[in-house]
């Protein structure tokens, strides 16, 4: 590919002073400007973008947003509930799933374990665990369990899992390997090699990580709502559905302080990890 | 030398005491977490439900896997993509102003904590009650897909670019303003090359999130792969569920991979 840009665009050469000669490529940029042109056009004509609507109709998207921002405050005692639900939800489901993780990131990290294998399999799992779209994850898991706060757990311990074990792999690679020999040497299996040499050095990392995951399913609860998981997300859908705005405007703030609570608590805590 | 070493070891300081103490916190906070989770058992058919799902998924339907009209799950595949591409051009634009309005480094303090408060708002917005405001505008379809996207990934991509703008070396600025230069020249040499290929690099990973957020999308009709997939799903049509999966897992490993390799070249230079 760069051999054949450079016979395009001949590379420029460049007779320095002291009779030395260097060849300056040409630039790329304007290739990849190209290319960009065309997919933004292409998909601009896929997806039928038309500017002139939006100047037409654009106030139509603040009907539900003033709404919104006028949130129906008498609400407020109802909410408690299910935004704990949704809390607990969260916890538990982020609980399960690191610790699954942990386990599975071990098998998944090559090198800890040897066999090419295990490790390709267990990413490629991981892989499909990870793509597999959070709404999909959901909705079995309530065809399965039953509408309610058990499937909505299940769901976020899988794909807590997927991010968790992930991450974690990624940052058990990395780690200095010389303890690990030092324990094996000194004839220690490869379970107590890991729980003496690895694990200190990746355990904050991976409470970080945990932390990380507890926000993100926060911000979660509204699609496992959706799809009838609980929580806090099943009073927002039913309200959205009655088009009562105000009161979704409601949930969103309580959803939103508990989120910016636990984010200052978790960021507090991730920032003393690492 | 043992006394020593021993002395050594009685110094060493003895976290116990905290450690006990967090994992009590920690004990009790799942116990308080587990009160409203209740265990129903598996629904009435649900073992069977499950081993539905799995054969349909392993067996996806082939007429709809290798259709090419807009039907197809290539078709779908191909809006997907248009929209997460157009939707993250456009979200990582309007993102570049709220994240300079956010960072403590450019902005006073009390402007930069508004900033902020303000990214959390826009984030807080589920996506498809942003689907909802959008379809009112432009009536379902991939534009209003679009547009869901863009609003959906301001929060994140700011939420990054704000991290890269506090990371910006400042000396370079400074001796800039040594040699002579102008403001227009101090961006163009001394901002620019530091944050364009960070930003770059996040709005790569941000297409990545979009196309599998596609399905969230679905919810509201607003295009993509999305809203079939639910269908199928709602009505228990595994197979059809298991061709469109396979084909956004097989895409989004795919553009996983690509967008990997490309970041790392754009990290490293």
């Amino acid at each position: 590919m760069n051999g054949l840009y450079d016979k395009i665009f001949k590379p420029k050469t460049i007779t320095l002073a002291n009779g030395h000669s260097v060849t300056k490529q040409a630039s790329r940029t304007p290739l990849v400007i190209l290319i960009l042109v065309i997919a933004v056009l292409f998909s601009a004509k896929v997806t039928g973008v038309n500017f002139a609507i939006l100047r037409e109709r654009g106030h139509q998207f603040f009907v539900i947003l003033s709404d919104i921002f006028h949130p129906d405050l008498s609400y407020v005692n109802k909410g408690w509930g299910p935004l704990f639900d949704t809390i607990k939800m969260s916890i538990m489901g982020t609980t399960i799933g690191c610790a699954i993780g942990l386990p599975v990131a071990v098998v998944a990290s090559s090198n800890v374990v040897h066999s090419k294998a295990a490790v390709s399999f267990v990413r490629f799992i991981l892989g499909i665990v990870r793509t597999l779209p959070t709404l999909v994850i959901a909705l079995i898991a309530t065809f399965v369990f039953d509408l309610g706060t058990f499937a909505g757990t299940v769901a976020i311990s899988i794909f807590t899992l997927g991010i968790v074990a992930k991450m974690l792999y990624e940052n058990i690679e990395t780690v200095d390997m010389g303890a690990f020999e030092a324990v094996e040497a000194l004839g220690g299996d490869r379970a107590r090699c890991f729980m003496s040499a690895i694990f200190p050095q990746v355990l904050p990392y991976y409470l970080s990580t945990c932390l990380y995951c507890l926000e993100l399913n926060l911000r979660h609860a509204a699609i496992l709502g959706y799809v009838g998981a609980g929580g806090i997300g099943l009073t927002l859908n039913e309200k959205i559905g009655w088009r009562e705005y105000n009161k979704v405007g409601t949930i969103l703030l309580m959803l939103f302080c508990a989120v910016f609570i636990i984010e200052h608590i978790s960021r507090y805590f991730r920032k003393k990890l690492v | 030398m043992n006394e020593l070493l021993e002395k050594k070891l009685s110094e060493e300081p003895k976290p116990w005491k905290r450690q006990l103490l967090a994992v009590l916190v920690v004990v009790l906070i799942l116990a308080w977490s587990s009160t409203s989770i209740t265990y129903k058992g598996v629904s009435a058919n649900g073992a069977a439900l499950a081993g539905n799902i799995l054969k349909g998924i392993f067996h996806p339907s082939t007429d709809i896997l290798f259709n090419l009209t807009t039907e197809g799950v290539a078709y779908l595949l191909l809006e997907t993509i248009c929209i997460a591409l157009l939707g993250t051009i456009m979200g990582s634009l309007i993102a570049v102003p709220f994240s300079f309005l956010a960072s403590t480094k450019i902005m006073p303090k009390p402007v930069a904590w508004c900033g902020n408060v303000l990214i959390m708002l826009v984030r807080t917005i589920p996506a498809f009650v942003y689907g909802l405001m959008i379809i009112r505008v432009t009536g379902p379809g991939a534009y209003a897909g679009v547009l869901t996207m863009s609003i959906c990934s301001i929060g994140m991509v700011s939420k990054m670019y704000i991290e890269n703008i506090e990371n910006l070396d400042t000396s370079i600025l400074d001796s800039l303003d040594a040699a002579g230069c102008t403001g227009f020249q101090k961006i163009r040499y001394g901002v620019l090359p530091q944050l364009f290929s960070n930003f770059v690099s996040t709005a790569i990973y941000r297409f990545d999130i979009n196309l599998k957020d596609a399905t969230v999308l679905g919810l509201v009709g607003a295009g993509g792969v999305g809203a079939p997939l639910i269908f199928a799903m709602n009505s228990y049509r595994w197979n059809d569920v298991g061709a469109l999966l396979l084909g956004l897992i097989i895409l989004v490993l795919l553009v996983e991979y690509i967008s990997t390799a490309i970041r790392t070249k754009l990290v490293r230079g």
